[in-house]
């Protein structure tokens, strides 16, 4: 490492820590609230170890459940960083610019998150060694799950190490050289939407289960994740510019608008599309869909769910396209709460579970997630923020003392 | 905790059989530290957390390295069924036999059941039940009848949970179970290839080495696989000692288990469990490569067919109709 001033990587750590440490009162309560939440996941963990996954709402007809549901909806979270990543580094635009290392903070935080629900949801986590290529054996190419280790992991390295690199350099004092990370950004956008159609391919390229086994999988995901990523990261930007002195330019906010506006419209048009199929003529295999859209033989925990998800889905995307209150915040974060939430509804639970139900023999049952489940989940999501915040709290620090040194903050 | 396991390791060092490659130290070296982090939180897994005795705990530790099954050479294979079998032993109180015993050649076994003659005893299920160990608390069965309505075919059509007299008239009864398919979706979806076909044909798991991550599960059309969410319960008396390494050994908890075709008893030359025990005679299994058997007779001489043909997973069991 070249010496540029008598800084160097270590007081780089030490500072993002020392950095990590302070900040006002009110942004020490929240991180303890995470760690509050945080220990009792750990608790739910700790049950769940040892009597096994039986405290678990699942059973061999409903065999994954509220875990790989949101480890679903994260990967779709994930992989939205490029939305921010695409326009900041291959069209210079320089309002993403600044915003960029924030969106990969966040990819970062949610894969975090998407290897946390596998991690829980394993039956011997311990034996997740089995899976390290050398001195495991992996099923490669054949099993699309050994595929979805490499792309999360591989993902998580590049969305972590090139912000990294970022940061040192400005860290230092010194411009990021541009060539020495563009052709990891090239292969990082190629990389998110591969880690979105692997985990979609997970589940279509299961002819057992009709439900899933349905090519329009794919890209329904990367258009729900286009328009539910870029959702959180303006309630995120939202968030840092009313809390922190870091300031975002409204021109992000119009623009994050539309690419949401724009997913969430196709979307909806797959959506419709899917639902036609299942429903113009009914057949066998839309038998998971009649489950989950109305309910098999008094069955029915996912009716209300699921049209609650649809509706909410529907008004935001309105609110979003038409635009009431002319990019008040006062509309557009709660519409893009609506929306974030609506979606995690129904790329969650109401993806995973009805594709189970009913099971290849016809058998119908209900799923409920048990408090351990929904304790093991609080627990990951404050990990989750935890994570976004440990790494976004001093890159926010560093950029601003970077902007001041070299005299080029935009007021 | 870290110097607890360090002690231990100690003991086993000097008193057990294994001869140390540096795969398995570097193993061993690198868990102790990953495994004295995750200690406090996951005692319900960690090998030995809930060992009585030092000989316990340097067995699942041992245990807890080895390879998997098919990478293992025949000492190898020796050397874990020893330590299972001591493992019973102390863990129940129980002397199990335990095989590794490997597929006969020119064997490949295939399932033919008939629909007219079942009349839904279920005695294929009792007998599977206790044949292969299976938990007694969540009423785990590999085989389910059900009752059919005339002028269908597809148990998804069934009743599966009938509790009244058998017969009734005018309905039949179809068993199902893994089908063995020869392309099998869930041997494809395993990401550690911790489940495989055999060459007779079975489908098996390595119960030490799958970790639970139920892709196979969501992956077989056939609703063939069975998933251990606790501990498997089994009153001691009731526990079958004849065991195989792939077949009825008691399962762990976090793991997948299915059908074996009665894989102990299959290669030893007995029927599984479930064509012995049916009354009816609605069960025929043997070789398909020997053209004098049953099996083979019944499919020259019967109609037959499969569940889910369009799939293409070439099932090794077949209905027919007398
Ligand atoms: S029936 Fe299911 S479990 Fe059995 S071999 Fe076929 S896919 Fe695998
Ligand atoms: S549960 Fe076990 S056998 Fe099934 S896919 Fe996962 S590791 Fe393989």
């Amino acid at each position: 490492m070249e010496k540029i001033s008598q800084k160097g990587f270590f007081s780089f750590l030490y500072d993002c820590f020392r950095w990590n440490m302070q900040g006002g009162v009110p942004f020490q309560i929240f991180r303890l609230f995470l760690i509050a939440g945080m220990v009792f996941g750990l608790y739910a963990y700790s049950h769940q170890a040892r009597h096994g996954l039986e405290v678990t709402g699942m059973s061999n007809i409903v065999s994954w459940g509220f875990y790989i549901s949101n480890f679903t909806f994260l990967v779709g979270v994930a992989a939205a960083a490029v939305m921010l990543i695409l326009p900041a580094y291959m069209f210079h635009d320089p309002d993403f610019h600044r915003v960029v290392l924030i969106g990969e903070g966040l990819a970062v935080g949610a894969l975090v998150m998407c290897l946390s629900f596998i991690t829980v949801d394993l039956g011997g986590p311990l034996q997740a060694w089995h899976l390290i290529p050398g001195i495991g054996l992996f099923n490669f190419p054949s099993s699309i799950l050994a595929w979805d280790v490499i792309v999360l992991n591989g993902y998580l390295l590049l969305n972590a190490l090139v912000p990294l690199y970022i940061l040192y350099s400005h860290y230092m004092g010194r411009k990021a050289d541009e060539r020495k990370y563009r052709p990891f950004v090239f292969l990082s956008i190629f990389w998110a939407f591969s880690i979105h159609m692997v985990t979609a391919f997970l589940y279509q390229g299961l002819p057992a289960r009709p439900f899933w086994n349905n090519p329009l999988m794919g890209p329904r995901f990367l258009a729900s994740a286009f328009a539910a990523g870029p959702s959180l990261i303006i309630l995120v930007l939202a968030t840092i510019h009313s809390f922190t002195s870091f300031k975002i330019e409204k021109q992000v906010f119009h623009k994050l608008r539309l690419i949401i506006v724009v997913s969430a419209i196709i979307n909806l048009i797959m959506l419709f599309s899917e639902i036609f199929k299942e429903f113009y003529f009914p057949t066998h295999h839309s038998i998971s869909a009649m489950y989950l859209f109305f309910g098999l033989e008094g069955h029915n925990a996912l009716v209300p769910w699921i049209w609650t998800s649809i509706g909410c889905n529907v008004v935001a995307t309105l609110i979003l396209a038409f635009n009431p209150g002319d990019n008040s915040p006062k509309v557009l974060l709660p519409a893009c709460l609506v929306l974030f939430i609506a979606i995690w509804m129904e790329k969650g639970i109401g993806l995973i579970v009805p594709g189970l139900i009913p099971s290849p023999m016809g058998e119908i049952v209900d799923y409920l997630p048990t408090w351990v489940e929904l304790g093991v989940t609080l627990g990951i999501f404050c990990l989750g923020i935890t994570v976004v915040s440990w790494l976004i709290h001093p890159a926010l620090i560093i950029e601003e003392r970077y902007d001041q040194l070299t005299g080029s903050a935009k007021e | 905790m870290v110097s607890r396991k360090d002690k231990e390791g100690q003991v086993k060092k000097k008193n057990l059989l294994d001869s140390q490659t540096s795969r398995r130290s570097f193993l061993k070296g690198a868990s102790i530290a990953a495994a004295a982090g995750s200690a406090a939180l996951v005692t319900g897994c960690v090998p030995g957390a809930e060992a009585g005795s030092s000989e316990e705990f340097s067995l699942k530790w041992e245990e807890y390295f080895k390879k998997h099954y098919r990478l293992m050479t025949q000492e190898e294979k020796d050397e874990t069924i020893a330590r299972l079998v001591k493992l019973a032993k102390l863990q129940y109180d129980l002397d199990i036999q335990m095989s590794s015993r490997p597929p006969q050649e020119q064997v490949l076994y295939g399932y033919a059941f008939n629909i007219t003659r079942c009349e839904g005893f279920m005695d294929c299920v009792k007998a599977c039940v206790k044949e292969n160990n299976q938990d007694r608390k969540s009423k785990t069965q590999y085989i389910r009848t059900f009752e059919m309505e005339p002028g269908q075919l597809d148990p998804s059509t069934g009743d599966g949970k009938y509790f009244h007299e058998v017969p009734v008239d005018n309905k039949f009864y179809m068993g199902v179970q893994c089908f063995q398919c020869e392309n099998a979706p869930c041997i494809k979806a395993c990401p550690t290839k911790a489940t495989w076909r055999e060459p007779d044909g079975i489908v098996v798991v390595d119960y030490d080495w799958c970790i639970g991550c139920r892709y196979c599960m969501a992956a077989c059309p056939y609703w063939g696989r069975r998933f251990n969410w606790g501990k498997p319960e089994i009153p001691q008396e009731e526990i079958n000692t004849k065991q195989h390494y792939l077949g009825n050994r008691i399962r762990p908890k976090g793991k997948v288990e299915k059908c074996t075709f009665c894989v102990q008893r299959t290669r030893e030359g007995k029927l599984p469990a479930c064509a012995e025990a049916c009354p009816t005679g609605a069960r025929v299994f043997g070789n398909l490569l020997d053209p004098d058997s049953e099996i083979r007779y019944v499919l020259k001489h019967k109609k037959v067919f499969r569940m889910k043909e369009e799939l293409g997973t070439d099932p090794k069991f077949w209905y027919f109709i007398d």
